[in-house]
């Protein structure tokens, strides 16, 4: 794995990779990398792809209100908050 | 030479739950900020998400009503990106196993024929929060209380290929979900939103390059926003240019499409299977129970009301567009008897007052069972269908019954022969020289005597009796 998709990778996941942990980053990746192509080598024809490993199935909801308002309890844990809103720095896009 | 357009829509719908999709907080519209974000939807650790039942059984709902295959084993997906109205930084949707796969709806077009239009899937996901950006000056206000809220995106094949076919679809879409009660499809309001596929090639030619118009909230809109990026993108190619896929948003101002900014990598959700939750299992006797629920949706009513009611098939898709005008109509077609003359008030009068008042049909000022009533006094020759226009702009201005306005205002008709013998007598002693152009033969004067013994009469003369008098008082 080059270096650039390192940095977009991280750019996504929003972590911070500095120059003096990127060779050993891409080190690792490329390991992890290898061993999923070893995965992938393997025959599944005739597997049903599984999504989770659990042999259960989704349980559902009745579609209840169930939770009361908790405002002002919530908000105070955020860093800031005014008039009812979470406050962030500036979102310029879109 | 000509150009061909290839549109394909991807829209979301708002389900009415009344709690979110993975969470029992409430979902109703106009709450105060924040006070509909509970512990689940700020993605506080710890928490886990529980599938709203209902939710599911609408997803389902719409893809029988659309004839779709069901996916009996549906699979929720991570779709990964940063926003801040994204607590988890990642949206619940799905991918490879979305709850409705492939179906297909019926467009009517303006010519009258109708098009068949593939949908590729639907799948359920939730909606994210709002981001305000003006609300202050060097920071953005974050509102949690849509976060979670249940969505059914419906992505359609690129059978589209006008802007007026596009139209057609998303109002037959808006038609079906609300038949199925499952939305209440405002656009205003956000419960139904748009992003359209488009692109341009030569007929035959193979695909052209596509951009996605973001978030377009009304018809009219929708309408204008491709038109607009099918004539830029010809600019564009006629010019020797080469047409870049992205993502444009519409400028309803300036009637005008314009890219996005800083998307170049956003476009890269790293899906994945969401292993907080499991797959669904949808079972036969869930299909069934839900097929056997489904009501009449807008195709199978305009056929009815063709077979039923003798309509034409123009006015039977008019009154059936939305599930409110259909039970409106036969509400009062049952209560008049008369389903041909139900139909045009409805289609005509009732029409022209909601435009001119801006109101739906669920507001109509003026009731079926008031409107039956009117049909039914001109059924009975009590008035005529002149003076019935003026009693419905009444029915619409007060609380005052049909027959209180008639005989408050004296609007009965006369029927009365001797009476309306008085009044042709009277007209053919005062227009003389038209009586005797009648009687030598100028056939087109007879509309001028009667319109003059209607006006003696101030509209209240049957004018099928007037007509009758007046042809054998000058013929004998």
């Amino acid at each position: 794995m080059k270096k650039s998709e390192i940095d977009k990778v991280a750019t996504l996941a929003r972590l911070r990779v500095s120059p003096a942990e990127a060779d050993e980053v891409t080190a690792r990746i490329g390991e992890i990398l290898a061993m999923i192509d070893q995965m992938q080598a393997v025959d599944t024809t005739g597997v049903e792809p599984l999504a989770h490993p659990l042999d259960a199935v989704q349980r559902l909801r009745a579609d209840e209100v169930t939770e009361a308002d908790r405002r002002d309890e919530l908000l105070a844990l955020a860093p800031s908050n005014r008039n009812g809103l979470f406050v962030v720095p500036k979102v310029i896009d879109p | 030479m000509e150009w061909e357009a290839v549109i394909g829509l991807e829209v979301h719908v708002q389900l009415s739950t009344r709690s979110k999709l993975f969470s029992g907080t409430s979902t109703a519209f106009g709450a105060g900020p924040n006070t509909q974000a509970n512990i689940y939807d700020l993605a506080m650790p710890g928490t886990l998400p529980v599938l709203n039942g209902e939710a599911l059984r609408m997803a389902v709902r719409f893809g029988l009503a659309i004839d779709a295959e069901i996916g009996r084993h549906s699979i929720f997906d991570r779709k990964n990106y940063f926003y801040p109205d994204l607590p988890k930084g990642y949206q619940t949707s799905q991918l490879d196993y979305p709850v409705v796969g492939r179906g297909s709806i019926v467009i009517n077009l303006e010519d009258g024929t109708e098009k068949r239009i593939g949908v590729t899937r639907a799948h359920m996901e939730e909606d994210a929060g709002k981001s305000l950006h003006e609300a202050f000056a060097d920071e953005t206000g974050i509102d949690l209380n849509r976060a979670g809220t249940p969505l059914l995106e419906i992505v359609s094949d690129p059978d589209l290929r006008s802007a007026k076919e596009a139209v057609a679809y998303l109002k037959k879409l808006h038609s079906i979900v609300r038949y199925l009660d499952i939305s209440d499809g405002d656009m205003s309001q956000g419960s139904m939103r748009c992003d359209a596929n488009v692109s341009i090639r030569r007929p035959g030619a193979d695909l052209g390059t596509r951009t996605e118009i973001k978030n377009v909230n009304s018809f009219r809109f929708v309408e204008k926003a491709i038109n607009f990026e099918i004539r830029r993108q010809q600019d564009v190619l006629e010019d020797g240019g080469k047409i870049v896929q992205e993502t444009r948003l519409y400028d309803s101002v300036r009637d005008e499409t314009r890219p996005m900014r800083g998307k170049e990598v956003a476009n890269d959700y790293r899906y994945f299977p969401e292993p907080d939750l499991l797959p669904v299992e949808i079972g036969e006797d869930l299909i069934k129970q839900i097929r056997s629920e489904l009501p009449e949706l807008p195709d199978a009513r305009k056929r009815r009301f063709a077979a039923e009611y003798g309509l034409s098939a123009y006015d039977a898709g008019v009154l059936t567009a939305s599930r409110e005008m259909a039970d409106y109509f036969e509400q009062v077609a049952q209560g008049c008897g008369d389903a041909k003359l139900a139909a045009n008030w409805v289609s005509v009068e009732l029409q022209a007052l909601l435009n001119r008042e801006n109101l739906d049909i669920a507001d109509s000022p003026v009731s079926a069972g008031n409107l039956a009533d009117l049909i039914l006094r001109i059924r009975d020759r009590t008035i005529s269908g002149k003076i019935a226009k003026t009693v419905f702009e009444q029915l619409a201005e007060g609380p005052q019954g049909v027959d209180e306005i008639i005989e408050k205002q004296g609007l009965r008709q006369v029927t009365d022969e001797g009476e309306i013998e008085k009044l042709v007598d009277r007209v053919i002693a005062e227009n003389a020289a038209q009586a005797q152009q009648f009687r030598d033969g100028k056939q087109q004067v007879l509309g001028y005597l009667v319109g003059q013994a209607m006006k003696l009469s101030r509209g209240k003369a049957n004018p099928a009796q007037v007509n009758e008098l007046l042809r054998d008082k000058l013929q004998s």
